[in-house]
């Protein structure tokens, strides 16, 4: 096996008094790609950050190319050669393309920016790339793939020899996945040590050589990908099997809830027609773009239709929404739990505009006991809880709420897996109850392990339905792509 | 599929229009009253227009790095007090201490509200706020309400705004020179092309190794800077010193950092737009008496046209709803 | 937790309220009269009036720095109207109508128009000022009928002046329907988080459109309030009111981002910066130098927090 260029040995960090890493060890060999696999809150996010001389550990060593260093800021992480290419959109969309790559690196001369030597250097690096976009594009104009591309672009241009990809394809469609694929291969036999964060199981078993598992801020396993299974590393990841990961019920569909008519928004979507029945689970699919979180906007009202119609049945309670941004849409984050389960329901929690804290307090606390909702109490606040529970608490404000059809977009995006099961449970309860579901998802097994029946949505339009016996994870994706 | 390259052309093609709409303005009046374009008006023009340029590009700075300054016409008012009062005590010791004295005080107030802002990560406008009020009373306690009037002001201390060099004043030079210095440093130097970075995505700078914080305490303390030199042409130009010199005229440079571009989300304006922002309004300034409207009438204008430019900027671009500056 | 700390904002401002008094108290032998006290609410009655709708605005997400524009321009319509003969309960109408129109223009700005308040409002504020200074020029307006200064000079009962009695009233109006009604919740969330605000069904852009309106309207207000207390109109009436204003908010323990504050706060701030304005006036400080002290105040306010909160 190849001599590590990066080790990291027992890294310790907290913050405040949150353990973040324990004892965390990760080996980098040069020209792999090393997977690091764990659940929310496993300190993944923790551990690039440190990489990338954002925060500094509080105890452990690093070596770099067999020499122990420190990371002290970014520019010290740029220096010894790490590149980072976080999760988060990291653009500057009031500056151009080129500016972008060179922000606070760009090449001088005689004490002022050289301009001509940063638009040259830019073009190079973006045609090795293949990247279809030009160096003076205002980068606002860029899609979010094309942000990521330009990404890579920066991480390129300081000549890493490290490279961390933190959940990059989150937004990328399936060529778009190719392309970044062929980027890290060829990164991968010139040498380069990467480090590729990931969810998608299947993406991690296509990409990587190597795998690291960590379990609440611990390294618990790492070796050959080869050697291993995905259950396995489910086990490693959760520290316990996991046997049911999609508890689906069986329902027979009733009535007809809501009715979809050739329902469009100019600019988004178009010519959308569908119904949901009660008791069913609908999943939606297609790639980011296919304007499915368009429609669940157009449908729960936040934007107008611009053309067609959809019809709630008369004795049906309403459409309600779990929208894909869950600390930004979905919760208030500065709020107790209660108060923010009461914020959809407070017309029928205060009908005369007295507000009660103790009814709301009531109600939140069965929330908390009817989902699982890990908290100290309904006063906690929010911003507090885990990814997983402030999903709880953003489904149990709307479920309060008895509406009859249910949206979910993106309902499990992010959250651990113990959190995710918990989600499909009462998703599953919900259309048993007589609710009609439609759920939105980017993920194919949940997708397909949770739905009657399936729409595809491809570029603004339905391009298909399968039901449950005949969908496949090859048939949906080629309803969705542009192949 | 490659996209056609237009760099900074959303910038370039509302200077051009805006400059294209100051030059009809220009014309529009020229063309009702002649004696408009006569070279002894314009140089006056531009003489009356100098220092609302000069604060102009000082608080577009602070501007573009998410900030405001509303204590800029305080600090002003401050150091030309101290201006006025030193040469009343030292009438001998010629300008250049002045200047030295102007520029180093109104930093130094500057860099006071950089310093809250940066460190404590204060609000922007409840900062200024505050020190508005604080550099105004000082104004009070240090003159003890007093003028300091023309006659105590030594010669020099009045002349030196007012030499002539090839037709304009030694103030219109200085406004010409410092908005010159703008144009280049704001694309030449690597801190400006920070600054607009810090100003445009506070985290993602901080994640390139740029604090936003840094950034705006440098921005304060230039506009602070400039504040105080300005201080003293201020008082040297109308030969009067006292508490409430330019009362309300931060809002004045705003209203031209606004009408000239500069986004008060941050991280974008061009130093060409805000002198043609200043422009605008000078020219509109100096129109009024010749077209009949009592001066009375300005600050309303003015009104009108800051709300006219805004409600174009914002049907342009999407802005992010910072009211009071979003934390970095 | 959000309580607590507020709860304790409240108790320091009680302090100092209470060391205030004592302090001036002891200063001046012609502090502790009724009369005086009743003389002393004058002082601050008419901004306060503002710092409560403002202090919902600001709670709300927003801000508006016209509200002494609004005051003056209010007060210039009456000012006209008066002049034409129109009579009291006329003068009121017009008074809070002109607040009233422009919280409106205000709100449509921002909702509509989408700009930044921050922006609209130093628009506004030229604009309506500049109305004002456009209409009188340097004249001064003083034709007021007599009953008309029964708003701002009268008393309701005893020392209880009419200015301070609706004071009292608006205040407890207004913090029962912050604190306790699912409105004034409502303000709250969107404050927080306009976006799951929206999300969650609640109109946002209503509400920020109402706040304007209602701050123009109680704008208008304290215009007749001052009028009347007066019994003139100049273009500079009110002038650099609004940064008092929007201290008082502040000091109250407002959060200028958003989402935090209470009603009693802010009218604990008000009765600190009455107490304080009138006490350094009865010693003979001018008021230039009571602005240094709101300035330290203001920047104390927020930057103690900040400070405590580094570690």
């Amino acid at each position: 096996m190849e001599h590590s260029l990066l080790t990291l040995t027992d890294i310790r960090k907290s913050f405040g008094g949150v353990r973040a890493l324990e004892r965390a060890s990760l080996e980098l060999p040069r020209g792999a790609v090393t997977a690091l696999i764990g659940e929310n809150g496993a300190g993944k996010s923790t551990l690039v950050k440190i990489l990338s001389g954002i925060h500094q550990p509080d105890g452990g060593e690093i070596l770099f190319d067999g020499d122990a260093v420190r990371i002290p800021n970014p520019q010290a992480a740029r220096a010894l050669g790490i590149g980072v290419v976080h999760q988060e959109c990291l653009a500057f969309d009031n500056l151009s393309v080129a500016e972008n790559l060179f922000i606070n690196s760009q090449p001088m001369q005689a004490g002022l920016v050289h301009w001509r030597d940063l638009r040259s250097r830019a073009t190079a690096v973006l045609r090795d790339l293949d990247a279809d976009f030009d160096a003076d594009l205002p980068a606002g104009r860029l899609s979010i793939a094309q942000k990521h591309v330009m990404q890579i672009a920066r991480a390129l241009t300081h000549e890493s020899r490290v490279l961390i990809f933190d959940e990059p394809t989150a937004s990328l469609s399936q060529r778009e996945c190719a392309e970044l694929f062929r980027i890290v291969r060829k990164l991968r036999d010139a040498g380069c040590a990467l480090l590729f964060i990931s969810h998608k199981f299947d993406e991690v078993f296509e990409l990587a050589d190597r795998f690291a598992v960590f379990r609440d801020g611990v390294s618990v396993r790492a070796g050959r990908l080869s050697d291993v299974t995905s259950d396995e590393l489910i086990s490693l990841m959760v520290g316990r099997p996991v046997s049911q990961l999609f508890p689906k019920l069986e329902v027979q569909p009733g009535a007809e809830l809501l009715r979809v008519e050739k329902l469009g928004r100019a600019g988004e979507f178009e010519d959308v027609s569908f119904a949901l029945r009660a008791g069913e689970i609908v999943g939606l699919y297609g790639l980011v773009g296919a304007g499915r979180t368009e429609l669940a906007q157009v449908l729960f009202g936040i934007n107008a239709a611009s053309s067609g119609v959809f019809t709630l049945a008369a004795d049906a309670a309403g459409i309600a929404l779990v929208p894909e941004d869950r600390q930004g849409q979905g919760a208030v984050l500065p709020f107790s739990v209660a108060a923010n389960i009461a914020l959809p329901n407070l017309t029928a929690l205060a009908p005369r505009g007295w507000c009660s804290p103790s009814r709301e307090s009531e109600l939140a606390s069965q929330w908390i006991d009817r989902l699982g909702i890990k908290a100290h109490g309904p006063g906690q606040t929010v911003h507090q809880l885990s990814g997983g529970n402030q999903q709880k608490v953003v489904i149990a404000k709307w479920l309060a709420r008895k509406p009859g059809v249910l949206i979910l977009d993106e309902p499990t995006k992010g959250i651990d897996v113990g959190a995710k099961a918990a989600v499909h449970a009462v998703t599953s309860e919900f259309a048993r109850a007589g609710g009609a579901v439609l759920m939105i998802s980017s993920d194919l097994p949940e997708i397909l392990g949770m739905s009657d029946r399936v729409l595809v949505m491809r570029r603004g339009r339905l391009r298909g339905q399968f039901m449950r016996a005949q969908a496949t994870s090859e048939v949906l994706l080629r309803a969705a792509s542009d192949a | 599929m490659s996209a056609r390259p237009l760099h900074f052309s959303d910038n370039a093609r509302r200077d051009i229009a805006f400059a294209v709409l100051t030059a009809v303005l220009f014309l529009a009046v020229t063309l009702a009253f002649p004696g408009f374009a006569a070279p002894r008006n314009l140089a006056g023009l531009l003489d009356d227009t100098a220092i609302l340029i000069m604060l102009a590009l000082g608080q577009m700075l602070v501007i573009m790095g998410r900030g405001i300054d509303l204590s800029i016409a305080a600090n002003l008012a401050l150091c030309g007090m101290l201006a006025a009062l030193f040469s009343r005590a030292w009438p001998d010791a010629g300008v250049l201490p002045v200047l030295v004295l102007t520029l180093g005080a109104g930093g130094l107030l500057g860099a006071c509200n950089g310093l809250l802002v940066w460190k404590l990560r204060l609000p922007p406008i409840v900062v200024t706020l505050g020190t508005m009020s604080i550099y105004r009373g000082a104004i009070y306690l240090l003159s003890k309400g007093a003028w300091v009037n023309e006659n105590e002001m030594s010669r020099e201390f009045l002349a030196f705004p007012r030499h002539e060099f090839l037709g304009l004043t030694v103030l219109s030079w200085l406004s010409i020179v410092v908005a010159a210095a703008f144009i280049v440093a704001l694309q030449r130097l690597k801190v400006a092309r920070d600054l607009y970075a810090a100003g445009g995505n506070p985290e993602a700078a901080s994640y390139s190794g740029i604090d936003p914080g840094r950034m705006q305490f440098l921005a304060y303390t230039i506009c602070g800077a400039i504040a105080g030199v300005c201080g003293y042409f201020w008082v040297a130009k109308f030969a009067v010193a006292y508490t409430d010199i330019a009362l309300g005229f931060e809002l004045s440079v705003i209203a031209a950092c606004l009408i000239g571009g500069v986004a008060i989300a941050g991280g974008a304006g061009t130093a060409a737009g805000v002198v043609l922002g200043c422009l605008f309004i000078g020219i509109i300034r100096s129109s009024l008496p010749l077209v009949g409207i009592s001066a009375f009438w300005q600050m309303f204008i003015n009104g009108l046209v800051i709300l006219v430019a805004v409600l174009l900027s914002a049907r342009q671009r999407q802005f992010k709803r910072t009211i009071l500056e979003a934390r970095a | 937790m959000k309580a607590a700390s507020l709860l304790r904002w409240e108790s320091m401002l009680a302090a100092v309220l209470i060391a205030a008094f004592i302090t001036f108290s002891s200063l001046s032998p012609y502090f502790l009269s009724v009369d005086t006290l009743s003389d002393a609410t004058f002082n601050f009655t008419e901004r306060a009036i503002v710092a409560l709708p403002l202090a919902l605005l600001i709670i709300a997400g927003e801000i508006d720095i016209s509200v002494a524009a609004i005051i003056a321009l209010a007060s210039v319509a009456m000012g006209l109207a008066s002049a034409q003969g129109v009579g009291t309960a006329g003068l009121v109408g017009i008074g809070l109508g002109t607040g009233l129109l422009a919280g409106c223009i205000n709100g449509a700005l921002v909702t509509i128009g989408r700009v930044p308040s921050i922006v609209a409002t130093i628009g506004t504020m030229t604009l309506f000022r500049g109305a004002a200074y456009a209409v009188l020029g340097d004249r001064v307006l003083k034709d007021y009928p007599d009953s008309f200064a029964t708003f701002g000079q009268g008393y309701l009962v005893g020392p209880i002046s009419i200015e301070l009695a609706l004071f009292v009233l608006f205040a407890i109006l207004f913090g029962v329907f912050l604190h306790r009604t699912r409105w004034g919740r409502s303000i709250f969330a969107v404050g927080a988080n306009p976006v799951a605000s929206r999300f969650s069904g609640i109109a946002v852009n209503h509400y920020r459109f109402a706040l304007f309106a209602l701050t123009g309207l109680f704008s208008g207000l304290a215009a007749v309030l001052l009028t009347s207390r007066l019994g003139s109109t100049r273009p500079s009436i009110a002038q650099g009111w609004e940064l008092e204003i929007i201290s008082m908010v502040i000091l109250g323990g407002v959060s200028v981002w958003g989402g935090k504050g209470s009603i009693l706060g802010v009218v604990l701030a008000a009765l600190v910066f009455g107490l304080t304005t009138f006490g350094l006036g009865l010693m003979n400080i001018p008021g230039i130098v009571l602005s240094i002290f709101t300035g330290l105040l203001l920047i104390l306010v927020v930057a103690v927090p900040a400070l405590v909160n580094r570690r």
